[in-house]
């Protein structure tokens, strides 16, 4: 069977986080990769969340948001919001995840408008972009969304961010944006086609699609393919 | 005292209330309804996040202005009434701060704590620094870093729905806190609903869990389900598809009208509400 595109952003988003890594969460697909990251390859991974949760093991069933009773069952901590995003600010957490209706070439993020259409606003994602190490977005790949400079900063990167899309995994913010991979069946023009800003293709590979062993970690964190079996 | 009486005689008009303490969990929704029946006009609702009931108020006309790190409807996205407010006007315009999750929980803390105002490291960089009214860049006096000094949050009130009360108003909260500690001290005043009311031995048997003290509680409301669809660990998961439900409903004014009707207007209190809940085909 072949992988859908969703089950790939997950497994590249697994792959992101380090045996060990303290990891600010967030929802919806990095949901799925840091559970797929702790049944896999990196079982010592600590997991915050921004309501005031730490977790060590996956959630205990399907959620949709961080404050359902499976992801707050089974903490190793029930604390609160300043606790865990001051650790944050502490410089505490390796690898922070983030999504956006815009991004553009140095990293910035636009959740709070775009034109005259207003979107939700920053929840925590302006702080981990600021004080997390290592940040990953998760975006649908669009022309639209991948801007030369976003039309609202509401979230800037301290650190590095590399960015996956529903076509490839990329490095940006240290130097010009690089493709590091091409998920199956998609080529550069695919990509330079659905990004608004100049893509360096120097020494690109294709995305490794989900191993055995993510795939069934996949289907135990998503077992109703909620969230990974909608196409791109 | 009923849920009616708390709203009437703790809100009024102009306030500024805070239900969002429990970002995703324990939202307020029965208090967040009766204000909507109640007809109260010109607050100014502060956040972190409220799921989507800050969306409701804002579609009921009870809202002037917002002060978050996030308004929507946190399963499907975007605040469809918050949009209408803040695109078109509708049903009329809105006033929006915008804050991240921690520089809020800071102004909220600085209030509690009675200082004028919180340092952070975030933001720098980004354009919710530009509002200067509630962010002001500050030096580190000991060492010259430059900082961001985010302003005091004072509430006039706090909402917050928990697992257990006594009849003092002492709280005991399961599962994350988010703001609970920060927004109920930053407030003036306090409604407290619960899903039970319990001997004070029983509060006093576990003090840690303590969340709220009795003596900053203006009022103590029993009100099982009070936070019906958002969940409340230990006594029922997240509905869902009410949610989703909604997210439908409110794309169109029409449609919101019909669910308004069907369930703030159309029900007299929570326990209607749970009734007409279970008798849904």
């Amino acid at each position: 069977m072949t992988a859908s595109p969703r089950a790939i952003m997950v497994a590249a988003a697994a792959r992101q986080i380090r045996d060990g890594d303290v990891v600010f969460v967030g929802m919806r697909l990095p949901l799925i990769g840091f559970a797929v990251a702790k049944l896999t390859h990196a079982p010592n991974a600590v997991g915050f969340f921004e309501n005031g949760l730490i977790r060590e093991t996956p959630a205990k069933g399907f959620v949709v948001t961080m404050g359902d009773g499976p992801n707050v069952s089974e903490a190793t901590s029930a604390t609160t919001l300043v606790d865990v995003m001051g650790m944050l600010q502490a410089g505490r957490v390796d690898v922070g995840f983030l999504g956006g209706a815009e991004v553009d070439a140095i990293g910035n993020l636009n959740t709070t408008r775009v034109g005259a259409a207003r979107l939700p606003g920053s929840g925590g994602g302006g702080d981990i972009a600021a004080h997390a190490k290592r940040c990953v977005y998760i975006m649908e790949h669009e022309r639209r969304r991948f801007v030369e400079r976003v039309s609202y900063v509401t979230s800037h990167p301290s650190g590095d961010v590399t960015l996956i899309t529903t076509l490839g995994v990329f490095a940006l913010g240290n130097g010009s944006p690089r493709a590091v991979s091409l998920h199956p069946g998609v080529n550069e023009r695919n990509v330079q086609e659905a990004t608004g800003f100049a893509i360096d293709f120097a020494g690109v590979v294709q995305t490794a699609p989900p191993e055995p062993a993510e795939t069934v970690a996949i289907a135990a964190a998503d077992p109703n393919g909620f969230w990974t079996n909608e196409g791109a | 005292m009923t849920m009616h009486d708390a709203i009437e005689r703790f809100v009024h008009d102009g306030d500024r209330v805070s239900a969002a303490c429990g970002l995703e969990a324990r939202i307020p929704f029965a208090a967040g309804h009766e204000i909507i029946r109640q007809k109260k006009r010109d607050l100014t609702l502060v956040g972190p996040i409220s799921d989507a009931l800050y969306d409701q108020l804002i579609g009921a006309g009870c809202v002037r202005a917002v002060e978050a790190a996030w308004i929507g409807n946190v399963g499907t996205g975007l605040g469809h009434n918050f949009r209408r407010a803040v695109e078109r006007g509708d049903p009329h315009p809105i006033t929006v701060t915008d804050y991240t999750n921690l520089t809020m929980a800071l102004g909220l803390r600085a209030a509690a704590e009675g200082v004028p105002f919180a340092v952070t490291r975030s933001i720098a960089g980004t354009d919710l620094a530009a509002q200067q009214t509630v962010f002001a860049p500050v030096a580190d006096p000991f060492g010259g870093e430059k900082l961001t000094a985010v302003k005091a949050i004072p509430l006039d009130v706090a909402i917050v729905h928990v697992q257990r009360v006594d009849d003092n108003g002492n709280a005991h909260v399961f599962g994350n806190l988010g703001t609970t500690h920060e927004s109920v001290r930053a407030a003036k005043r306090c409604i407290v609903t619960a899903e039970e009311i319990v001997d004070a031995k029983i509060i006093r048997s576990q003090p840690n869990a303590t969340i709220v003290p009795g003596f900053l509680v203006s009022a103590v409301v029993h009100e099982p389900g009070g936070a019906h669809p958002a969940p409340v660990l230990g006594v029922h998961e997240r509905d869902h598809a009410f949610f989703e439900a909604y997210s439908e409903a409110s794309r169109d004014l029409a449609a919101w009208a019909a669910w308004r009707m069907q369930w703030i207007d159309g029900v007299s209190d929570r326990a209607a509400y749970l009734r007409r809940l279970e008798s849904r085909p």
